[in-house]
């Protein structure tokens, strides 16, 4: 079932010549950048470039299923993001079955929730009813760092199960003179958020000097961070025309979005840091893991959904 | 026993429950016959080597199993058993007779085709820590000189797939294959045990996720 409309036809196009911009950039620098601190910034960039297209392509086919494919492709999201936070998480033998529930219980659950499209439990499940696993955790009698372990699990269902689970829940929201293009509503969403990642490095790259927090993210400069805010914030106010929004609202929303979207990627930094790590995993070339490139949509997406909600949904 | 389909199905799906990294240091994958070496930890130790292996190289390669455990009525072991081809063995080796059997089963089922994948320390571990090895690499080694020796070292599967569990937990993990380990000449038993456990050692990766 094809979903695709002007609209979308428009930003598919819009982000083809933004990569292939971004490919013939890629191909020049390799070309004329020589010293070896240089290099392997352009041999990083590329590899990235490279990851965009699969990703983007990836994208694309889910949403071209009409939504069922968007709740499968962001659920498989979920599954691995998780199994990255919890291979980096110091959990015990004791949290075998809890992890066996959050993996084939929490999981199918949630996201049966979302195709389903039950607005009134998908908000509260994981927060109100996953949290009982520390019930299980209980049962299985060790008490070392019982709550410190208990809590790393619920909070990697709250980041990897919960937030990534509001984008596609996206497409049960019931906006008056916005019915059927839902779709749009949830590409609004990543394109922002995701620019807004990849701005924030492009600024970074290009004039970024003071280190926001160097301890936990040193690549992450107030250079960049403004930068990729201001131009991402624009770019979500300049294609308010697929969303139900007014320019206004659509680049009031993206400020806030990209801004949530900074606070996930430094949440999840200072996670990985802690645990001493640069990357969550090796899954996306040049990105790292697929955490590594979804830690701005975690704490985002829950607040879009509800904004929306709150602004337009009848 | 598997045909090329059925195997890739079960690999794949193996390293996406587990996201099994595979890493070849100082040796690539080569159709010559091999004992492939690892650290026990889980029951998916066997079929992570078996799915971390090229096609054509997975379907010459059996693992060796222990008869008690593999061997008994429980429906679901022997399935296992039948469909990944495991040679089977009496774990009890005591007297110098049953050895010599024991390698001369396993020499027999090998043949001129299939390389083997077998767990020296015996039985599985709690975690990473890798026991003494029993002698039966020793006396295969003896048994066939031409057989390459390669050290496996499988990390983070104890916490997949941990004994006595029966569902998995899908977490990254890493396969990494060593450079192949040969008997030295009078080289006493203890000492290539020995070695030859440190080799699997040495293969754990520094930095994690591996």
């Amino acid at each position: 079932m094809l979903t695709m409309d002007r609209d979308l036809a428009w930003i598919v196009l819009g982000a083809t010549i933004a990569l292939v911009l971004a490919t013939g950039v890629g191909l020049v620098l390799d070309r004329t950048v020589v010293s070896s601190g240089g290099r392997a910034v352009i041999v990083n960039m590329n590899e990235r470039i490279r990851a965009w297209w699969v990703m983007c392509l990836t994208f694309l086919a889910s949403l071209l299923t009409g939504g069922v494919g968007s709740v499968v492709f962001f659920a498989l999201i979920s599954f691995l993001a998780l199994r990255e936070f919890v291979t980096l998480t110091p959990t015990l033998r004791a949290d075998h079955r809890s992890l066996c529930w959050a993996f084939f219980g929490v999981i199918p659950v949630q996201y049966g929730l979302v195709a389903a499209g039950r607005l009134d439990l998908l908000t509260i499940f994981v927060p109100v009813g996953a949290i009982l696993l520390a019930f299980r955790g209980a049962l299985a009698g060790d008490r070392t760092r019982f709550l410190e372990r208990t809590a790393d699990i619920h909070w990697g269902l709250m980041v990897c199960v919960y937030g990534v689970s509001h984008v596609p829940a996206l497409l049960s929201l019931e906006i008056r003179g916005y019915e059927g293009q839902n779709l749009k509503l949830l590409v609004f969403f990543v394109l922002v958020v995701q620019a807004s990642d990849v701005l924030q490095y492009v600024w970074g790259k290009w004039v970024g000097r003071t280190p926001i927090a160097p301890t936990i993210s040193p690549g992450k400069t107030w250079e960049g961070f403004l930068g990729g805010i201001v131009s991402a914030t624009l770019l979500g106010a300049g294609v308010s025309w697929i969303t139900p929004f007014t320019p206004w609202e659509a680049g009031v929303l993206s400020l806030v979005l990209t801004l949530l979207g900074f606070a996930g990627g430094l949440v999840m930094s200072a996670v990985k840091r802690d645990r001493g790590v640069k990357d969550y995993g090796t899954l996306i070339q040049g990105h790292g893991g697929i955490l590594d490139r979804i830690d701005s949509i975690c704490f985002a997406a829950p607040v879009f959904f509800h904004l929306t909600r709150y602004l337009v949904a009848s | 026993m598997l045909n090329a389909p059925s195997s890739v199905v079960i690999a794949g799906a193996a390293r996406f429950l587990s996201g099994a990294t595979v890493r070849w240091v100082g040796c690539t994958p080569e159709p010559r016959q091999r004992v492939y070496f690892g650290n026990h930890t889980s029951h998916l130790d066997a079929v992570l080597i078996w799915s971390a292996l090229p096609t054509q190289i997975r379907l010459r390669t059996r693992p060796l199993g222990a008869r008690d455990y593999w061997g008994t009525e429980n429906p679901l072991r022997r399935l296992i058993t039948r469909l990944s081809g495991a040679v089977l063995i009496a774990r009890d080796n005591t007297s110098v007779a049953a050895r010599e059997q024991q390698i001369k089963t396993i020499l027999e089922s090998m043949g001129e085709r299939w390389s083997l994948i077998v767990f020296p320390e015996g039985t599985r571990g709690a975690g990473p820590e890798i026991a003494p090895f029993k002698s039966g690499l020793y006396h295969l080694s003896v048994g066939k000189p031409a057989l390459e020796l390669v050290p496996v070292y499988l990390d983070n599967v104890y916490r997949i797939l941990p004994k006595g569990e029966l569902l998995p937990v899908p977490m990254a993990c890493c396969v990494t294959f060593g450079p192949p380990l040969a008997l030295g000449a009078d080289e006493p038993k203890e000492a290539f045990l020995e070695r030859a456990r440190e080799a699997v050692q040495r293969l754990k990766s520094t930095e994690a996720p591996c």
